[in-house]
């Protein structure tokens, strides 16, 4: 399927319900992910190569590194997301098709929603797959994986959330590159801070359900807001 | 009251009316400042436990607590002019950024130097510092973003919706304290009933606050007005105006 | 008063480089925020002048340049009538 076949799919006035149009356009955007392959591989490889560039960095201590690794698997999670945002909203936007989904007669909510999920599996799934490994190099304790994991989870589709927003308002702009960064990171670090913390206290065998209970209400609601944050923010980009 | 506000939301009316208020506000503002700031300097007694450095308080609480104020109103504005679509509560929010970015910026710096001496270093992650700081990315990300568009209407617009985005980040910096238990003391002025400061520190204090104010509203003003001119360079008045400011 | 001498103000009971140094920045940014403020409310209105003063001599060059051309199309309609007669 062209994405164009499918934009004028969506826009065709026969309704499609939400969870089809929510389907439609997941499907869309995996489809054009897989076509070019890069977009899936290169940030998983930043991801992998900053991890590695820290060891180097600091020295191969176990006892420190298994100290800082936490906060350097986190900190890499992010600029990798950050590197992969710029594909979820801009070559949508420079052939048009991006228009075409604001004009459709479906809620724009649900068409952002799609989107970033796309983004997330993407992006955040494969994180979550190779983060173990790089964590046995950074010599991580060995009570730490399960919050490792579980902040990950919890975590990232956050990072893909906040950063449509960023995303959404400087598509409009040549060199929004640079511009997302400093819009988008200090938005991350929350995030950042309990993350770091409950696999820190997960390594000192202490319960951090209290850390997790606030990475995932910030979750839930990142999940609820920012779809409208990011399509107000569209219109304006694309006006 | 719908109708008696209605005509300031001329841009015309505006401009003028703040253009008579900024020489009251400026008189007000220094002459609060210059007693609230002597009587910190001068007369004020030493803090029993801090000695004279107590007296960096005078200005990094109110700047401390002021940039959180200007950000706060930047985003009622931001909200006003997505929901209302008022074009003048945009030109204030694009106004009050950089003045907000001064401000946490001097908190910064005078709790780094208040800090130096009680803690033994500049800086100190703690969460109201790191929020603090937090809050000036966030400043400074406003601008940027005001500044990466052409068109000043859009640009207010984009900022609008960051500025909202980034308030959820106000409670953040509200219950740090309370959700990190590190380093920095409790709030000084805590309740209004019963403040921990004897009445000698209050007064300087509230003086010097009240003066902080005035002046960032006199700022607000003046950047105000240039947004209004800026936004309305095509408007007949705008032009007598600064054809007859010109000559 | 709390200070016996000016070197005592300045001296700030040792803590003299603080109290200074952040009363300084302060006074230095606000005043650098007030100056650039001003400036570039000045320099709005300039803009809005220069751009206004360009429009009207490009719209008086236009009526100018209008007036001759129905001036000169007169006279030249004018020229053949003048050769008749």
């Amino acid at each position: 399927m062209s994405d164009t076949a499918i934009t004028s799919q969506l826009n065709q006035p026969i309704a499609l319900s939400y969870r089809s149009a929510f389907m439609l356009i997941l499907k869309r955007d995996v489809t054009l992910a897989f076509r070019h392959k890069d977009d899936i591989i290169n940030p998983i490889l930043f991801f992998i190569i900053v991890i590695t560039l820290f060891p180097l960095g600091i020295g191969p201590e176990a006892n420190t590194l298994s100290r800082i690794a936490p906060g350097i698997i986190w900190v890499a999670a992010l600029l990798s997301t950050l590197l992969s945002l710029d594909r979820l909203f801009k070559s949508d936007y420079n052939d048009g098709s991006l228009e075409q989904m604001l004009l459709s007669p479906h809620p724009i909510f649900i068409l952002v929603l799609a989107k970033i999920v796309a983004h997330w599996l993407l992006t955040g799934l494969p994180l979550i797959f190779i983060a173990p490994l790089l964590a046995v190099l950074l010599h991580l304790n060995e009570n730490s994986y399960g919050a490792l994991m579980i902040t990950l989870l919890l975590g990232t589709p956050i990072l893909s959330l906040i950063g449509a927003i960023g995303v959404a308002l400087t598509v409009g702009i040549k060199k929004g590159g640079v511009l997302l960064s400093l819009l988008v990171l200090p938005l991350y670090i929350p995030v950042l801070i309990f993350a770091t913390s409950a696999i820190d206290t997960a390594a000192m065998n202490l319960p951090f359900t209290g850390q997790l209970a606030i990475i995932a209400a910030l979750f839930f609601s990142t999940l609820t807001l920012a779809p409208f944050a990011v399509s107000s923010a569209l219109k304006v980009s694309t006006n | 009251m719908w109708k008696w506000l209605h005509p300031y939301a001329k841009p015309e009316t505006t401009y003028h009316l703040t253009g008579r208020l900024i020489p009251w506000f400026s008189y007000l503002s220094i002459i609060l400042l210059t007693i609230g700031l002597v009587w910190a300097l001068l007369f004020s007694p030493a803090d029993y436990q801090q000695g004279d450095s107590f007296r960096i308080f005078y200005i990094h609480v109110p700047s401390a607590t002021l940039s959180m104020g200007i950000y706060v109103g930047m985003a009622i504005a931001a909200l006003c002019s997505i929901v209302w679509q008022l074009k003048l509560a945009d030109a204030s929010a694009a106004a009050m950024a950089p003045i907000g970015a001064v401000f946490t910026f001097i908190s910064l710096v005078t709790g780094a130097a208040w800090g130096k001496p009680m803690w033994g270093t500049w800086w100190i992650w703690d969460a109201r510092l790191t929020s603090q700081l937090i809050l000036l990315f966030l400043f400074l990300g406003v601008i940027a973003l005001h500044n990466a568009f052409e068109d000043k209407v859009m640009a207010g617009k984009a900022a609008g919706i960051l500025t909202l985005v980034g308030v959820i980040n106000i409670p953040i910096i509200k219950y740090s304290v309370e959700w990190w238990n590190t380093l920095h003391q409790g709030a000084t002025v805590s309740k209004m009933g019963k403040p921990s400061m004897t009445l000698d520190m209050l007064w300087p204090f509230i003086f010097s606050y009240m003066g902080f104010i005035f002046l960032i509203v006199v700022i607000t003003c003046i950047r105000f007005r240039t947004e209004i001119l800026a936004r309305n360079g095509m408007r007949q008045w705008v032009r007598d105006l600064a054809v007859k400011g010109e000559s | 008063m709390q200070f016996d001498s000016i070197n005592a103000f300045f001296a700030m009971g040792g803590y003299g480089f603080y109290v200074w140094l952040s009363y300084g920045v302060s006074a230095l940014m606000i005043a650098l925020l007030i100056f650039m403020s001003c400036r570039s409310h000045k320099k709005t209105k300039e803009q809005i002048a220069k751009r206004y003063h360009r429009e009207n001599k490009l719209r008086e060059a236009a009526k100018k340049q209008a007036e001759q051309q129905t001036q000169s199309q007169a006279e030249l309609l004018e020229e053949p009538h003048e050769s008749t007669s």
